[in-house]
């Protein structure tokens, strides 16, 4: 709790200094719009205007939260296609929408992390795997897979598999690499010392993996794992960028963008913070209980 | 059943056993059957690799080669006449199972220093990486995949060469202009950043959660708003790469400039060094490893971001135009083309600056290892 101050100061410089930006932003509009009418703004009235506009080039914080409170608690409660009056999640809200990208985002990372965690098994326990797998899953990283995920989206549909799974496949891809890097690492923490001791209880290589490697290792998996969620939401968005999909996050960010609805995209940005953050506290939580559990914690 | 404990042993049982099933499969029917010069040259590879355990060491590496070249032959002149058989399949397996098997050679072979050594480093995963290509050509040969499908590795070949002049203006368009200019205007704000952040622990402490906590957002998410402050050319390229390598950088920075034991730090204060003499002989030096590491990061960030951010507007020129583009006309092996630039722009920038880690951070103990 000793950085909560510094913290909270920094985070409120931040806001002020996006209030301080809005205004310059926004004054262009704002002063057209007053010439036209055949008005001086005062200075006063400029500020007002500029943090109230309905599609302003930024919107002020206080504009993304409302948005945020409507388009969340506002529309599933009150709404005409709201949970309240329906029973099922409205499509124009972000619950709904966030749940769409985090399905697939759960998916992928399922898929990514235990993928990542079986080729770092395989690479710690087979020189031919390391030698050949480990600089090529160095390269893939090079790649920038999310150049290639409308393609790989566009060509499973052609097969015939739409809707969650392509969205996972390219949160896989994001995900296991960390997993794969941070896994090798922490399978082969124990030192030289350790492992001899292994040697002098004459445990088998099962036994030597399930009863020090994988122990060892849980550190560095829960690190990876946090990166690796993380990199599976940007995925999940992203994939579904290239289809015009029409639910999810990153279809929020389309359609605002085409229709200039500035306070949608950001709104839907911080939906997907808010889900990132989360998302990373809660693997933070699990790793404290499981680290406390086997008498790691620090 | 020692000789399944050696290296490859499995791999060379399970090629042998693939090729006496082709062998059968060439005697009831010899149409559409690899020929004999292929299944006797892959013979003589399993003959010749079973043998090979004989010769000493310089012998071994040198014949080990010399089999792979002979399956090299043998693979591509199986990927000419490609068919559906099922003793060409069986082939097929053979030729996998062999790469397979000289990929495990390759890997235990002892290493040797300098040149050599680094050229022997390259031997399993260049097979390896070979061996993928050849089965994707292969498959998508026997079995006739659609063009609009999965292209074959030769057809995305034959359009680069076709097409360089386009590919050339996509890559200066998103390269160069979006991704490079984006990547130096971040990365050297970051490292300014980072040295006003150092001078106070106030705001050290404050802005390393911050900063750790906006690394892990999805930024990319910003590129729609970039696209409309910056409009359509390269500038709203270059400023989302901005917000994405800014943050990584910045915390890989701080954490560097405070790697530095209190130790040395008083033996700087001994020597009465003043802040920018123990900033540059002492705490930026010791920093490099972390901020190489921001570096390698932030260049894969930086061509994400480029090439993502073109989705949402861009003038008709750029890698993510190019691929939005014809996915849309379904001129696959263009859209492969296209990535094969961005995946070796992307490997040689990352390459180029592991080097240069390597030339700057030589003393830790990371490099010196190897």
């Amino acid at each position: 709790m000793r950085n909560l101050l510094p913290v909270l100061s920094v985070v409120a410089a931040l806001l002020a200094l996006w209030y301080a930006a809005v205004v310059p932003m926004n004054a262009q509009w704002a002063q057209d719009q007053a010439r036209r009418a055949g008005q001086e703004l005062s200075f006063a009235a400029l500020v007002t205007d500029t943090m109230n506009q309905q599609r302003p080039r930024l919107p002020a914080p206080h504009q993304v939260a409302q948005e945020l409170w409507n388009s969340t608690v506002v529309e599933e409660m009150t709404g005409r296609r709201g949970f309240m009056n329906t029973g099922t999640l409205s499509n124009r809200s972000l619950i709904y929408h966030g749940w769409v990208t985090l399905s697939a985002t759960l998916l992928g990372f399922a898929i990514g992390s235990g993928l990542g965690i079986a080729l770092a098994v395989g690479i710690v326990h087979n020189r031919a795997m390391d030698a050949s797998v480990m600089p090529w899953a160095i390269a893939s990283q090079t790649i920038p897979i999310l150049a290639i995920a409308p393609m790989i989206i566009v060509v499973l549909n052609a097969v015939g598999i739409t809707g969650l799974v392509p969205k996972a496949i390219i949160s896989t891809y994001l995900s296991f690499f960390p997993v794969v890097v941070g896994m090798v690492k922490g399978l082969r923490a124990p030192d030289q010392m350790q492992l001899d001791l292994m040697k002098t209880y004459s445990a088998s290589g099962r036994q030597v993996f399930a009863k020090l490697r994988w122990p060892s290792a849980m550190p560095y998996l829960f690190a990876s794992l946090k990166v690796a969620i993380a990199a599976a939401l940007v995925g999940a968005i992203v994939a579904e960028l290239p289809t015009g999909a029409v639910a999810g996050l990153g279809a929020r960010l389309l359609s605002g963008s085409y229709y200039g609805q500035t306070v949608q995209i950001w709104s839907a940005l911080f939906a997907a913070a808010i889900l990132a953050a989360s998302m990373v506290a809660l693997i933070g939580l699990i790793q404290r209980v499981t680290l406390r559990r086997m008498g790691m914690a620090t | 059943m020692t000789f399944l404990r050696a290296s490859g042993g499995v791999q060379w049982t399970g090629m042998i056993l693939a090729l006496l099933v082709a062998a059968v499969f060439g005697g009831a029917s010899a149409q559409g059957q690899p020929g004999f010069p292929v299944l006797a040259s892959l013979g003589g590879v399993a003959i010749a690799s079973g043998l090979l355990w004989q010769f000493r060491r310089g012998m071994y590496a040198v014949s080990l080669c010399a089999v792979a070249l002979v399956l090299a032959i043998a693979a591509y002149l199986l990927a000419d006449g490609a068919t559906r058989h099922p003793g060409y399949w069986a082939t097929v397996i053979a030729v996998w199972l062999g790469a397979w098997m000289l990929v495990a050679r390759f890997a235990e072979l002892p290493r040797r220093n300098g040149a050599v050594g680094n050229m022997q480093a390259l031997l399993a995963p260049v097979t390896f990486g070979a061996t993928l290509l050849w089965l994707w050509e292969v498959i998508v040969r026997a079995l006739e995949v659609p063009r609009v499908i999965l292209p074959a590795p030769s057809a995305i070949w034959a359009r680069i060469i076709r097409s360089t002049d386009v590919l050339w203006i996509d890559f200066v368009q998103t390269f160069v202009k979006g991704a490079l200019s984006g990547f130096a205007i971040g990365v050297g704000a970051a490292l300014v950043f980072a040295l006003l952040v150092d001078r106070s622990d106030f705001l050290r402490r404050g802005l390393l959660p911050v900063g750790n906590f906006l690394a892990a957002l999805p930024i990319i998410g910003t590129a729609p708003i970039m696209v409309m402050w910056f409009g359509f050319d390269w500038p709203s390229k270059a400023a989302v790469v901005v917000a994405m390598v800014f943050f990584p950088m910045l915390v890989n920075t701080v954490q560097g400039l405070a790697a530095t034991e209190a130790m040395q730090r008083d033996l700087m204060r001994t020597y009465n060094a003043s802040w920018a003499q123990a900033l540059f002989k002492l705490r930026l030096p010791a920093a490099m490893p972390f901020i190489f590491n921001g570096l390698k990061i932030s260049s894969t960030l930086a061509l994400i971001g480029a090439i993502v951010a073109e989705f949402f507007g861009s003038p008709t020129r750029g890698m993510g135009f190019r691929i939005s583009t014809e996915v849309g006309r379904l001129q696959l092996d263009m859209v492969w083309a296209e990535i094969a630039v961005a995946a070796l722009a992307g490997s040689l920038f990352y390459g180029l600056i592991a080097l240069a880690e390597r030339w700057v951070t030589f003393w830790h103990p990371s490099q010196r290892g190897r």
